[in-house]
């Protein structure tokens, strides 16, 4: 260690505030739209059930929050073998 | 009308109810009728730091499922005649308590004292929620570290949401008590700052308590340090703090070290 690194170490109070107020932003966006992920999951399945059976397992719903747009993810399974119920009682 | 004010935290540990009792004997000692009342059920401490542990016959989960009046729970304060306690039950769990039968009893309190401090338990869970759901103002008590600042942020966001204020279209007053804050760590850097807290949570300061050995000392024997101990430091802010809720324009000072010249020879910390 430098010398000199001794006099200019800083304590990690900055560091702390930093992560911090990432950290917060962050989580404060996600707060103020709590429960979009779970609402949409819900009103997609109900959608699919309608025409396909599906369990609720092969559903995936996730949002990732970018810069300026944030990315939503919707990933179903649909197994081959499964009938279409509904159309086949028209 | 008397206000309700809770007593908040998110994090456990940082101070909630020793801060309650500090800072409703600061208030009761002006005058004031002040009730205090704890809504950690299953894991009751009020009475302990008010020293009336022994004195403890009814509780608030008594009072909400009626099996004993208000006037029989609530304990008066031998130190102070305008200071009251009503307990929490001990054996119950947290479920005891109701969003209805809590509407009746801060109701009641709120039509006979000044002030209602109602120190909620630690996390976000039911009974948090049912100790900030009447509040008309809450003290967020905060250690200026970066778990609890982070919790404190998250409460925020409830009393924001989730009061009968909020719900009303009107907004809770809220307040940041900063404790156990260690003058020379922030003076070397090592902890976060009052300004960093501050700019954080974007929430108005109500005090800033220096870590001081009187306040264990208030707690092991049963008295709040703004009663016991109310020279010293801590308990000084205190009382500062309680000025400032009751609407006085005091300034805040920032506690500093205090350290003798050997002290400082030897590095030694002040106590």
């Amino acid at each position: 260690m430098n010398l000199l690194d001794i006099f200019k170490r800083r304590g990690s109070a900055p560091v702390a505030r930093e992560r911090l107020q990432l950290l917060l932003a962050y989580e404060r966006r996600s707060r103020n739209q709590p429960d979009l992920v779970s609402v949409l999951r819900e009103e997609i399945m109900a959608v699919i059930a309608r025409h396909v059976q599906v369990d609720q397992d092969f559903l995936q719903v996730s949002m990732d929050h970018g810069e300026t747009t944030s990315r939503l993810e919707i990933d179903i399974q649909i197994p081959n073998k499964v009938a279409m119920p509904m159309a086949a009682a028209f | 009308m008397g206000k309700v004010v809770v007593v908040t935290s998110g994090k456990g540990g940082v101070g909630k109810t020793t801060s309650t009792a500090a800072l409703g004997a600061a208030v009761a000692k002006t005058g004031k009728r002040v009730a205090l009342v704890d809504f950690d059920v299953g894991l009751r401490n009020l009475d302990l730091i008010m020293g009336a542990e022994r004195r403890v016959v009814f509780d608030i989960v008594n009072v909400i499922q009626g099996t004993a009046k208000l006037s029989q729970a609530l304990i008066r304060d031998k130190r102070l005649e305008t200071l009251f306690l009503l307990p929490a039950s001990q054996t119950r769990d947290k479920d005891a308590l109701t969003e209805e039968g809590v509407a009746d009893v801060i109701d009641k309190l709120r039509s006979v004292f000044d002030y209602v401090f109602c120190d909620s338990p630690a996390g976000i869970e039911r009974g948090a929620q049912l100790a900030m759901r009447f509040a008309d103002e809450a003290v967020i008590v905060t250690n200026p570290e970066v778990s609890s600042v982070r919790d404190s942020d998250r409460i925020i966001g409830l009393l924001d949401s989730r009061t009968m204020k909020a719900e009303q279209g009107e907004s809770i007053a809220k307040h940041v008590l900063v404790t156990r804050y260690d003058a020379a760590r922030a003076a070397r850097g090592e902890m976060l700052s009052i300004d960093d807290v501050l700019e954080i949570l974007s929430t108005p300061l109500l005090g800033i308590i220096p870590e001081s050995q009187d306040v264990l000392r208030a707690s092991n024997v049963g008295a709040p340090v703004t009663l016991s101990e109310n020279t010293n430091p801590a308990a000084r802010a205190y009382i500062d703090a309680a000025r400032r809720l009751e609407g006085e324009d005091l300034p805040v000072i920032l506690p500093f070290e205090r350290r003798g010249l050997l002290d400082r020879l030897l590095g030694r910390r002040a106590a």
